[in-house]
């Protein structure tokens, strides 16, 4: 197929050079046709094929993107090939982007593994700001500052970001005499994490019988240090987690949430932790625009409109993916034509009215899919506006390249373990051995 | 060309399968070079092609078993990560020498046998029993022989995922039995005997049917007569069972020993899909990490391939040794028979 298509764009520019000099030899005479029509033949008998290599759901191809690029180029054809769990896909991209063998024109690249990516494989990778119709200005900045290298080096296209909020059950709150409207719930905890904490003291106190405020150890950590301008490495890009305050006071708050049974020990997006959600088990858990789908996806049908999103605490940033391109593809310029068309502000607003993947570009925040956005879960909330106002707060980030094993240990080996009995203590020493470890050459 | 055995002469002296026969008098001298040649190339044919035969396992062998084996080794050796594999800073032994105070490394080695312990010895007891009673005439015995596959043949990461599912600690269904019985939950993935116990459980419940078919093979390789005459002696079902099927069985028993410690050293798949947090770290606190998860780990994940070298080279040392072990075992028990 490959082959095939170099051939014949051989031909096609044969051709064109053979009519364009024809043409110059006859003086202005009218058979550049000629060279036309062998072109186009050539056209529909072999298109460019473009590959991405993605992981989860990227949800391009669900939101009809691939088809009307398709339309609006014919020449070029788009396939993908799609991993189910990042903790599969990326190993695998690491291996063959040091083998250069196996890759995909286009590559996803997990907020997670962006810096290892930037740091590691930048000479692998298409510098993406040079490609026209690239502009950082489109991007939140600190989404385009993750994947540039020192050197100015773009090699990833931001898709979407996280934008977190608190999703809580209106009727539980309720049924604890918590206010269950929206703008009052949002300044109960307005401005700190420890305020939040109090209001799950609060809810604990009155709580429906078997319902814990929070879901899961984990996903209160993971709200709260996503919040932080550093968190596990400095701007040096030294580790620093054991030692930043930050860290040990996130550590130490949820371990305390915990300890007084405010927090369910669950493992986030694990069956169990499923049904709990399922069950109405707690009354509020920190999402991304993302989450709502999920939530949607694991609740039985009553609970469609029980849930609403009220603003974080602290904004701060859960998940997003990058578009990398490969310099050693056959197809790098087209390719990055397309990861440059599929980034773009219409594309990521298209996205989120189908998808939910919140864009990372300001300019589709104030695009009718976004500010219309509505939710089943959430009724009539206006939850574009709500998270795209977090998305503008939130800070720029120091991102390091083992952020993802540094962050897992703090939550699989450390606050999980409060849960289970262990002393707050105990469960730091648990996370940062296990955590040293891991990060030791 | 093929070989012409039937003129192929002078028989060989060495090797080769030729009858000898006596040369023929009064054989022209090009005849007689003609069949030099051809008994040369007969002679080539016979020491060489046997080479060429089994020359496609050693190929394979050499890329895909010997080549990993010493580039590991070399590896070992290196400071180098998976984001940068060419890029190896010599070690020396540091690899080697760390792991001797590595606690998680002497945790999984822990975790591996008591794991390897606690669901070998069950699952081969088992297995003997229920060879025994398919061993008697039962109605339908191919579909119950059949059926003892079945668990075998299952994917591993479907039949972990259900287990994952009955050993829930909130909404299991074993809980829910134990509950129903008036026990207490069990959080069994993160109580360090109950995980582990639970992950042994996948491991007997996939091997024993196909531990119990090779011992069933071999019980009715046993021939009948001993079984009469055991029977005119006057031994009952039991003391037959001690006294004829066991003797036979030890080479078998002895295979499915060999078979199952590997297995069981090799643990990972397993322990990989039983983990709540879906981690490498074998639970929380490495509750059940074996010493293929904790390799893994340091390898895939933490992408230390110079330490993941280090320590596959070292369980590859350990598996040698339990080999030698093995063997010397074996070797008295066939010499005590």
């Amino acid at each position: 197929m490959r082959a095939r298509t170099r051939i014949a764009r051989k031909t096609m520019v044969l051709a064109a050079v053979a009519a364009l000099g024809s043409g110059l030899l006859a003086g202005c005479a009218d058979d550049g046709d000629d060279g036309g029509d062998g072109s186009s033949s050539g056209d529909t008998s072999g298109k460019t094929t473009i590959t991405l290599g993605l992981f989860g759901t990227q949800g391009f191809k669900e939101a009809g993107l691939y088809a009307e690029y398709e339309k609006l180029n014919p020449d070029i054809k788009i396939a993908e090939n799609v991993v189910e769990r990042n903790e599969n896909y990326y190993p695998a991209l690491v291996n063959h982007l040091t083998t250069n063998s196996g890759l995909q024109d286009i590559q996803a690249v997990e907020v997670g593994n962006i810096a290892e990516v930037v740091n590691t494989q930048a000479a692998k990778l298409t510098d993406l700001s040079k490609v026209e119709g690239v502009q950082s200005s489109n991007w939140l900045d600190w989404k385009w500052k993750q994947a540039t290298t020192k050197d100015g080096q773009t090699i990833g296209l931001g898709t979407d970001v996280g934008p977190m909020a608190i999703c809580y059950r209106k009727d539980l709150f309720e049924q604890a005499g918590l206010p269950s409207e929206r703008e009052e719930v949002s300044k109960l905890w307005a401005g700190s994490w420890e305020k939040f904490v109090e209001v799950g003291k609060d809810y604990q106190g009155k709580a429906p019988k078997g319902t814990t405020f929070l879901d899961s150890p984990g996903g209160l950590l993971n709200a709260i240090v996503s919040g932080e301008s550093e968190k596990f490495y400095d701007a040096s890009g030294e580790v620093i987690y054991k030692t930043n305050p930050a860290i040990k006071k996130a550590f130490d708050l949820t371990a305390q949430a915990a300890e007084d049974g405010l927090i369910g020990n669950q493992t986030q997006f694990q069956p169990a932790w499923d049904t709990t959600i399922a069950n109405g088990k707690f009354a509020a858990m920190s999402c991304p625009p993302w989450m709502l789908g999920y939530i949607k996806g694991k609740s039985k049908p009553e609970a469609a409109g029980k849930w609403d999103v009220a603003t974080s605490p602290k904004p701060g940033n859960w998940g997003g993916t990058f578009l990398a391109v490969p310099k050693s593809g056959k197809n790098a310029d087209e390719a990055a034509k397309l990861a440059a068309w599929l980034t773009a502000p219409e594309q990521q607003a298209k996205l989120f009215a189908k998808q939910g993947s919140f864009p990372s570009a300001p300019a589709a925040y104030t695009m009718p899919q976004v500010t219309g956005a509505k939710n089943d879960m959430t009724g009539d909330s206006p939850i574009g506006t709500i998270f795209a106002d977090a998305a503008k707060q939130i800070p720029a980030q120091v991102i390091g390249p083992k952020d993802q094993i540094i962050q897992q240990g703090l939550t699989d080996n450390g606050v999980i373990l409060v849960t289970q009995g262990k002393s707050a203590e105990e469960a730091w020493e648990t996370a940062t051995k296990t955590i040293d470890n891991n990060l030791e050459k | 060309m093929a070989t012409r055995h039937d003129t192929a002469a002078p028989p060989l002296k060495e090797g080769g399968a030729a009858p000898g026969r006596p040369p023929a008098d009064a054989v022209p001298e090009a005849d007689k070079r003609r069949r030099a040649r051809l008994s040369r190339r007969w002679q080539r044919d016979m020491r060489w092609s046997p080479y060429a035969f089994v020359s496609p396992f050693f190929l394979l062998f050499l890329a895909f078993g010997l080549f990993p084996l010493i580039y590991t080794g070399w590896a070992s050796l290196h400071t180098v990560e998976m984001t940068a594999p060419t890029d190896m800073e010599w070690a020396g032994l540091r690899n080697y020498t760390r792991i001797f105070d590595d606690d998680f490394f002497w945790n999984a080695a822990k975790n591996t046998l008591t794991i390897g312990i606690i669901s070998t010895v069950p699952q081969l007891l088992m297995a003997m029993g229920i060879a025994h009673i398919l061993n008697y005439k039962l109605r339908g015995s191919t579909f119950y022989r059949v059926m003892m596959l079945a668990p075998y043949a299952t994917s591993i990461a479907a039949a972990s995922l259900v287990f994952v599912l009955l050993f829930g600690r909130d909404y299991g269904m074993i809980n829910w039995a134990l509950n129903a019985v008036g026990f207490d939950n069990i959080d069994w993935q993160n109580d360090k005997w109950a995980s582990q116990i639970a992950v042994s459980s996948i491991v007997i419940w996939r091997w024993t049917g196909y531990n119990a078919l090779i011992y069933l093979a071999a019980m009715q390789a046993i021939p009948q007569d001993l079984y009469e005459s055991a029977a005119l002696d006057g031994a009952n079902r039991w003391r037959q069972f001690i006294h004829v099927t066991l003797p036979s069985l030890r080479p078998t028993i002895l295979f499915t020993v060999v078979v199952s410690t590997i297995g069981a050293s090799q643990l990972f798949g397993e322990p990989l899909l039983f983990d709540a947090n879906k981690g490498t770290s074998g639970g929380s606190q490495h509750q059940f990490q074996t010493l293929g998860l904790y390799l893994y780990e340091q390898g895939w994940v933490n992408q230390h391939l110079g330490r993941a070298s280090a320590i596959a080279w070292t369980m590859f040392l350990i598996l040698i040794v339990i080999g030698i072990v093995n063997y010397v075992i074996s070797r008295r028990l066939r010499a005590s028979s």
